[in-house]
């Protein structure tokens, strides 16, 4: 292994901690239900990261179907947390004042530094920007240590199995390649771009990212497969700059995702909360903007790319 | 038989319709997929653990939580709630577009607000509210409607456009690791700087939107006046 590898390989480790922490949590919140499956689900996730690459790919294999009968079964909840009360944050707010923001900006800061000008690579720049904010974060706030990690593992818990799904859809990319579904999409959408036509090309693209995500609800699913089928064979292998096509392909898809009600908790289930009249009333808001988008993302990446 | 290949991409879209659960969908459509193409089920798991194996920086968010965690038990959203009430006196839209740049940064910076039920619903909406019934006295429903709408809006036009520009972020990863297994050498650095222009020129074109409802209100309401005037 490289240097760069092992660095990262200690960086997932504390991932894996992470996750088996959040399933120590629900073990011993003897309160809640599904606890028995919920502690499973984080510790199979949490070693698949700490052990996966020393064992045979297969056993990674069967712990990710195991993963997913666990969810599909509603077998994963969320334990009681320490959460944070009102009064308790109010009080800090009045301490520290706009000093809280600063560990925040390292976070991202740290991260844009630790790439541009340490030779460990773009990931690692991202761990090593979480360790110096933490570092950060104590002298700002003398927060406990343990803070961290209760913490830490209150927002995994929040966040819950939905944060494994890039990871997920990136390994059914993997999947898809293999089975050749790029080439099918390929072959069939080649008939609505016309040889060597970059323009229509683009459009295919972003308008594909925006339709399918409207469907779907949801605009990660719809890059790994609409990137591998229409990106890749008409934009990226046709010397389009593959940065500005993943980075604008995806926003691409959000526009899709103001328009659609199947992407329910940003655009229907709010309306509940601000007891709205019309239940579309945030759709219809968004959707001059999302047109307006939708084209200025053609354009930028057409222009951006070639 | 080539068409029978795309099975996974039925079942991911069936299942997103159907709201079944996301993590099951994924895998079974993987797993179908390789059927499809001839793969035995030790080829499959094969390609799905080392797949998922290489690809853990896609999850490399988990390591920003701990930091945010913290700040937030030490008062970041009540910093944040505090920055916002500071544009007291400014119009409807003007409200909406403050929040709108807070939202974006806040994003950007991989700083979770809550979105709507702690911020749109207890700060903006009623803020926004206020200021136009100061302009123009009572609201009717619609009008009131309007104002949720946009301020709602804004929530989500500020979390989507600005979130990639953080390196850790899952969509940035999700960017990176799908063109990677792809064979395309792309890196955080680079898509988190390519992710810059759109949530810039979504913010403009938000506040746009924003100042143009205020210019909707403005001739809702003189009507309004010059018909009560008749």
């Amino acid at each position: 292994m490289t240097t760069n590898e092992i660095i990262a390989e200690v960086f997932y480790c504390l991932i894996g901690i992470i996750f088996v922490l959040v399933g120590v949590k629900a073990l011993r919140d003897g309160g809640m239900k599904r606890r028995i499956s919920t502690a499973l689900f984080w510790f199979i996730l949490g070693f698949t990261f700490i052990a996966g690459p020393y064992l045979p790919y297969w056993v990674t294999g069967i712990a990710v179907v195991a993963i997913a009968v666990i969810t599909a079964t509603g077998g994963v909840k969320q334990s009681k947390s320490n959460d944070p009360q009102p009064e308790e944050t109010r009080k800090m707010a009045d301490k520290f004042g706009y000093k809280v923001f600063i560990p925040v900006l390292c976070l991202a800061g740290f991260a844009v530094l630790a790439a541009s000008f340490l030779p460990f690579g773009a990931s690692n720049a991202i761990g090593i920007s979480a360790v110096a904010a933490l570092v950060v974060l104590f002298f700002v706030t003398k927060a406990p240590a343990k803070a961290t990690i209760s913490d830490g593992t209150r927002l995994m818990d929040n966040v819950g199995p939905i944060g494994i799904l890039p990871q997920l859809l990136a390994a059914l990319g993997a999947l898809f390649t293999a089975a050749g579904v790029g080439d099918v999409i390929a072959k069939g959408v080649s008939a609505i771009i016309p040889q060597g036509s970059r323009f229509i090309a683009v459009a295919v693209y972003c308008i594909g990212m925006a339709l399918f995500t409207a469907i779907m609800g949801n605009g990660f699913a719809a890059f790994s497969v609409i990137t591998v089928g229409i990106a890749l064979p008409f934009l990226i292998s046709q010397g389009a700059n593959p940065v500005v096509v993943g980075a604008l392909g995806l926003t691409a898809g959000y526009c899709g995702t103001l328009c659609t009600p199947m992407a329910a908790n940003f655009n229907i289930m709010p309306t509940a909360l601000l007891e709205t009249k019309d239940k579309y009333v945030i759709i219809k808001s968004q959707l001059p903007v999302a047109a307006v988008l939708l084209v200025v993302h053609i354009f930028l990446m057409y222009f951006l790319a070639f | 038989m080539e068409l029978l290949k795309l099975i996974g991409v039925v079942i991911v879209v069936i299942g997103f319709i159907l709201k079944k659960d996301t993590i099951a969908t994924v895998v079974l459509a993987g797993i179908a997929t390789g059927l499809v193409a001839g793969k035995t089920p030790v080829e499959i798991l094969d390609i799905l653990g080392k797949a998922f194996v290489s690809q853990r920086l896609a999850t490399l968010f988990v390591l920003t939580l701990p930091v945010i965690g913290v700040c937030e038990r030490y008062g970041l959203k009540d910093k944040a709630v505090d920055l916002i009430s500071k544009a007291k006196g400014a119009t409807t839209g003007r409200v909406i577009s403050i929040y709108l740049g807070i939202r974006s940064l806040a994003s950007a910076f991989s700083v979770r607000l809550g979105g709507h039920p702690q911020f749109v619903r207890p700060i903006v909406n009623p803020m926004a509210q206020a200021a136009a019934v100061v302009r123009y006295g009572d609201l009717d429903e619609k009008t009131e409607d309007d104002i949720k709408g946009y301020s709602a809006a804004s929530e989500n036009f500020g979390n989507f456009f600005a979130q990639n520009c953080f390196m850790g972020a899952s969509g940035t990863m999700l960017i990176v690791t799908t063109l990677v297994e792809q064979g395309v050498e792309v890196n955080a650095l680079q898509i988190a700087m390519m992710s810059i222009p759109i949530a810039v020129i979504a913010f403009v074109v938000g506040v746009i939107h924003n100042h143009l409802l205020d210019k909707k209100l403005n001739k809702r309401f003189q009507q309004v006046a010059q018909e009560e005037q008749k």
